[in-house]
């Protein structure tokens, strides 16, 4: 089955052009920093460095970095486990997510959570969920939280076409809608849960149709376009905070890799995936740059260098940190436990 | 959905410690909700309808629907919504009507809640407290029935609370708010109308020890919740017979307070765990599990353990009360524990089979 | 030049088979190319590379299953990462340009040499994508018949029992287990099993039979141990004539609870009236302990062939010594005789340790510590025999501190359970009693028992000249089935040798 998807422009999101040069620029660093460090990841993985499942975002990219673009420190962040993208366009430095890959103390879950679960809560990033649909709920509660004490703040919740079908969306749709809260709903519709064609497992598969019926703001996304997303995000967001209550924003995009880590690719074939890597975010964005006069063979290659040299020192930091001693595996389990010296 | 509908009068009269149970749920509410604004309580029917067990009643009417907050039939997304706001600096109690409907937010309890700290590595504590009912005996089958908190004690990452007098029914609700970490709090039905003296020198209370509710010297009658009162009745027919039983009433059912049921298992020599819970892979097996792995050289006696037959609770009845544990069952259980067991028709009573029925 | 190795393909993933090469020697590949089909418990994968280059040696062939991290090709190229020295040097050391793989020759090797070639292999499967290229291929016969040939290598590879194995002792391990944890001795025995092999049950018609194990509750158990009771004589009412704590105190306190009737209505009184009084009851007490004694002595004269030893020790220079030592001292804190002779008798049980330990399962097993019980004598009759733990390590002055410590709270019945258990060795000191030697009987399980008499003046000749000394008669009871006469000689003239030197006790 060749999954597309319908050509149909977003409603009401139309091209900003008042973005400046250093800012696409930013776009792109932001973009290639995730796609070079999953990169690694792979090789990282494939030499057994990195262990259990994980999940890449490599074709996803432009949703986590345009969406972070309409977000401010204070917003927060719910993820899925397939967040690497959305904790590295947040600022979670990358040496604190390779160090959780590795098991280290010095990984932003203290090695406790793997690459399903990065967590970083001075920058208010609440972690990757690795129930589908689980992050959801909670969310919500956060935003709750921002309307009854009055705080301008947005909640941000990414999840999959996958969670679609799970229970929990729809409750906390319905209850997001109902109670007008400030929360931003990312669907990342890459066509497939795990191994099923979405409309394999939708009865309707245009996602922001049934986000609507809930009464929320709901539009679809080209999410292989860095600038249609910051735009949708931005304008959502700027709904929110004036009060409006949950926006929901179907991102159509797609991943180039496996589900997990590596998989047979059974259920999707060779062509399919060739034809989205024509649209590939990234190189789409670095081509759309070069022709603008903005980006110079001599940028790219520097740029190139300088997240090689980040990702490289991440890794070899990851590699020095120590593990956490197994003396302390009950640590964190309570909070009495946590403070116990 | 709701299970009945009962309503009681509004609060007593200032000074007056006559009370129940309920009541005194409501007043520990009330005071949550008057001394620390983060507090607000969310569920289905807590609002207009006053709780489905009239628990909440007259609330909204003083606090408004913003902290005393309806949520639609979505036990998942509220209880999930409480999660969230508690890890944004909020205290919210989230009331689920029954524990066999807290299933449908199992996802959120275990998975965010229990595991959020740990797996975040410490950054996120969930100061969430979730209450619901518990509990047979009022005839309402098999989804309104269980008792499956010992499945929630299970958890690493939870405190799980079984008030069983008026006195921790009123003063528990404050120490679960102040714990940094989630706290269930499980009610069980046939206590609501409970009423009797709150004692005035009551409370405050801790939430981390089991408490001996009545002395005894042969056997200790361990038990929490709706089973107090059923043991402390064996105790007093025991006591008619000459046996002197204590009752250890658990309070906590996580953490267990090994010390407290080992000090008393280590006096009487004898243990009989009552658990409205099924006996298979019970709270009951954990206790007596425990006792031998740390007093067995105090026992004098097999543990026994006095629990619900391994039926879905049923409605008639007769049936319903021959499912649950009763005080002729646990009479019978702690005179078999001290060597005299009762004469009957048949010669001597035989414990039951561990999947059979017992009364 | 860089290795392309095994990589990690799930969260399990320990080692893959290489299905197919996708490329070849002298190719150019670049970073991210596919290059191999790696097959995984799950599925057949396609790998890709993480540097560019050209693919120079295969070093392992299609069809070989090897760990995760295992070398499978070198690119040269523009990548500066050294291959892992050792574990790829080795492998291109084995065949330049020439595939290896862990045990898999190239697949026309393995036909031309597979009957002569007994080695285990996988067996090799089938590209998938080949096989999804021509469907219409049938199964092919070199792979059945390397499927029989698979079953065969197994049966061969099943150790033959040889003709030197089956005439010894033949016993598997469960055997052998069984044999050890039930005393038995494997070369006495006749095997019935095939081949002569000795079987379980030719171990358990062997082995001793068992005493019968008494049916008590933990809790009576450990308290007709910490009151001396023995638990199998008394009469068990509990659940299947378990023996409670109730029935301990009942036995403790009338002596005759074997001859209790059945439980009756009244004994949830006795019960209680037991429980009230453990500790006030000292004459009842005697008539239990007696019947424990009795048990036990009757049990140790039953089984242990005893022999018996006595030698009369000057003891002038202790008693000299002791004089020396206890002059200034307040009476209290004074050192006697007695403290000196336990120290002796530790001290030789060092130099003769055969007679320290225990007889269990038709063997002596040492001890590895020096305990001494301490046979104490009660008022109101009956023996208790506390312990003192390595008494070897203790100064005179420590051991005579513990040892009044102990004799009171014996007598007074306040003695912790640590107290009671582990002897290795009983000294038993009737002295004050007035007995010039005593010949007692020996604790089982242990080998031996120490006795002492009285401290008494006697005429002594020595060096020719008769005078008159302080002198004590030692005596031992030992189990001749652990230790023979001489033995017993050696110890005794230890505990004589050890006494003339007080001060080096």
């Amino acid at each position: 089955m060749s999954a597309t998807h319908t050509p149909r422009s977003p409603r009401t999101a139309s091209r900003p052009n008042r973005q400046a040069a250093g800012h696409r620029l930013a776009l792109l660093e932001s973009m290639l920093r995730v796609r070079r460090f999953e990169e690694r990841c792979v090789e990282l993985y494939s030499a057994a460095r990195i262990r259990g499942f994980m999940h890449l975002y490599i074709g996803e990219e432009a949703v986590a970095v345009g969406v972070n673009e309409a977000l401010t420190d204070d917003d927060a962040v719910v993820s899925t486990y397939r967040e690497h993208g959305h904790a590295l366009a947040r600022g979670v430095p990358a040496e604190a997510i390779m160090a959780e890959m590795f098991g280290k103390v010095t990984g932003c879950s203290r090695g406790r959570g793997g690459s399903m679960h990065l967590f970083d809560a001075g920058r208010r990033f609440y972690g990757g969920n690795a129930i589908v649909g689980g992050g959801l709920p909670l969310a919500a509660g956060l935003a709750l939280a921002d309307r009854m004490t009055g705080r301008d703040r947005v909640t941000c919740c990414f999840f999959g076409d996958g969670a679609f079908a799970e229970g929990e969306f729809h409750e906390t749709a319905n209850l997001a809608a109902l109670w007008g809260l400030p929360l931003l709903l990312v669907c990342e519709n890459n066509l497939y849960a795990m191994g099923t064609a979405l409309a394999r497992h939708q009865a309707q598969t245009d996602l922001a149709l049934r986000a609507a019926g809930y009464g929320m703001v709901s539009w679809a996304v080209d999410g292989m376009d860095v600038f249609a997303v910051e735009d949708a995000a931005r304008k959502a967001a700027e709904g929110i905070r004036a009060g409006t209550g949950p926006h929901f924003l179907e991102m159509r995009t797609y991943r180039f890799r496996a589900h997990s880590m590596y998989d047979p690719d059974r259920y999707r074939d060779k062509g399919e995936i060739e034809h989205w890597k024509e649209r590939d975010p990234v190189e789409g964005l670095a081509r759309r740059l070069r022709e603008a006069k903005e980006l110079t063979d001599k940028g790219r290659t520097a740029l190139e260098d300088r997240l090689a040299a980040e990702i490289d020192r991440a890794v070899e930091a990851a590699d020095q940190a120590p593990e956490e001693p197994v003396g302390d595996l009950l640590k964190y389990v309570t909070s009495a436990e946590a403070s116990r010296p | 959905m709701t299970a009945t509908r009962t309503r009681t009068a509004g609060p007593t009269a200032p000074g007056d410690r006559k009370t129940t149970y309920r009541e005194a749920m409501r007043e520990a509410l009330r005071e949550a909700l008057r001394t620390d604004e983060r507090v607000f309580l969310m569920g289905e029917d807590v609002g207009r309808y006053g709780g489905c067990f009239g628990v909440s009643l007259g609330l909204l009417e003083e606090f408004g629907p913003d902290r005393i907050r309806d949520a639609p039939l979505s036990e998942s997304a509220f209880v999930g919504a409480g999660i969230g706001a508690a890890l944004a600096g909020m205290r919210p109690i989230v009331e689920i009507m029954t524990v066999n409907f807290s299933l449908l937010a199992l996802d959120q309890i275990l998975n965010n809640a229990a595991t959020l700290l740990h797996m975040s590595g410490g950054q996120l504590p969930v100061p969430i407290v979730i209450r619901m009912t518990t509990g047979a005996g009022r005839q309402l089958a098999a989804q309104h029935s269980h008792s499956l908190e010992g499945w929630y004690a299970h958890i690493p990452g939870l405190r799980v609370l079984a008030p069983a007098t008026l006195t921790d029914a009123r003063y528990m609700l404050a120490p679960a708010l102040a714990d940094p970490d989630p706290v269930l709090v499980f009610e069980h039905g046939t206590l609501y109308n409970a009423s009797g003296e709150l004692p005035a020198d009551a409370g405050p209370v801790g939430i981390d020890r089991a408490a001996v509710r009545r002395a005894g010297a042969d056997v200790s009658l361990i038990t929490y919740g709706g089973s107090l009162p059923k043991a402390l009745a064996a105790a007093d027919d025991l006591a008619s017979g000459g046996i002197s039983a204590e009752v250890v009433d658990l309070r906590t059912l996580r953490p267990l307070d090994d010390a407290t049921i080992g000090e008393s298992v280590t006096r009487t020599h004898r243990a009989v765990v009552v658990d409205e819970g099924w006996r298979t892979g019970s709270l009951a097996a954990e206790i007596a599990a425990r006792l031998t792995e740390q007093h067995f050289y105090d026992l004098d006696a097999p543990v026994e353990r006095v629990c619900s037959a391994e039926v879905p609770v049923p409605y008639a009845r007769g049936l319903e009360e021959a499912a649950l544990p009763q005080v002729g069952g646990i009479v019978a259980a702690a005179r078999r524990a001290v060597g005299e067991p009762a004469p009957t028709e048949t010669g001597t009573p035989e414990r039951p089979p561990v999947t059979g029925r017992e009364g | 030049m860089t290795a392309f190795t095994m990589p990690s393909l799930g969260a399990d993933m320990e080692e893959g088979l290489l299905q197919e090469w996708l490329v070849r020697p002298g190719d150019r590949v670049h970073k991210g190319d596919v290059v191999a089909v790696v097959e995984t418990d799950k599925a057949a994968i396609e790998v890709e590379c993480f540097e560019s280059g050209t693919v120079g040696r295969l070093l392992v062939a299609p069809g070989a299953r090897v760990p995760v991290g295992t070398p499978l090709a070198v690119i040269e190229g523009e990548a500066v990462s050294a291959v892992p020295t050792g574990a790829a040097g080795t492998l291109m050391a084995a065949g330049p340009g020439e595939p290896v793989g862990e045990a898999q020759p190239p697949p026309t090797h393995a036909r031309a040499r597979g009957d002569q070639e007994p080695a285990a292999r996988h067996e090799r499967p089938r590209p998938r994508r080949q096989a999804a290229r021509r469907p219409e291929q049938t199964p092919q016969p070199a792979q059945a018949e390397a499927r029989k040939q698979s079953a065969r290598q197994h049966v061969q590879a099943l150790p033959e029992p040889s003709a030197a194995a089956s005439s010894a002792i033949g016993a598997g391990p469960l055997v052998r287990h069984l044999a050890e944890h039930r005393g038995v001795n494997l070369t006495t025995l006749h095997g019935t099993g095939p081949g002569g092999r000795i079987t379980r049950a030719d171990v358990e018609r062997a082995a001793p039979p068992r005493t019968a194990r008494v049916r008590a509750t933990p809790y009576a158990r450990r308290l007709a141990h910490d009151l001396g009771i023995d638990v199998r004589a008394v009469r068990g009412t509990g659940d299947g004539g378990a023996v409670r704590a109730a029935d301990v105190h009942a036995a403790m306190r009338t002596g005759t609870g074997a001859e209790r009737p059945d439980r009756g209505p009244a004994e949830g009184e006795q019960r209680r009236h037991a429980a009230a009084a453990i500790d006030n009851r000292a004459e009842e007490r005697t008539d239990a302990m007696r019947r424990a004694i009795a048990a036990l002595m009757s049990h140790a004269k039953r089984e242990i062939p005893h022999y018996y030893l006595s030698t009369t020790i000057d003891l002038a220079a202790a008693e000299d010594w002791l004089r020396r030592v206890n002059r200034g001292r307040a009476p209290a804190d004074r050192l006697v005789p007695a403290a000196l002779l336990l120290k002796a008798a530790a001290l030789a049980a060092l130099e003769v340790p055969t007679l320290n330990g225990y007889w269990q399962n038709d063997a002596f097993v040492p001890a590895s510590e020096i305990n001494l019980g301490v046979a104490v004598s009660l008022r109101q009759g009956g023996l208790l025999a506390p312990v003192i733990h390595r008494v070897d390590t203790l100064p005179p002055d420590a051991l005579m501190g513990h040892l009044k410590d102990l004799v009171q709270r014996a007598r007074r019945g306040r003695l912790r359970g640590s107290e009671t258990t582990g002897a290795t060795l009983t000294v038993t000191n009737l002295g004050d009693q007035g007995v010039e030697a005593v010949f007692g009987v020996i604790h089982p399980p242990q080998v031996a028992l120490v006795g002492f008499g009285a401290v008494v003046e006697r005429p002594w000749a020595a060096n020719g000249m008769l005078g008159v000394r302080p002198v004590v008669t030692a005596t031992l009871a030992a189990d001749h089935r652990a230790t023979d006469g001489a033995v017993g000689a050696r110890y005794l003239t230890a505990v004589d040798r050890l006494l003339q030197k007080p001060e080096e006790l």
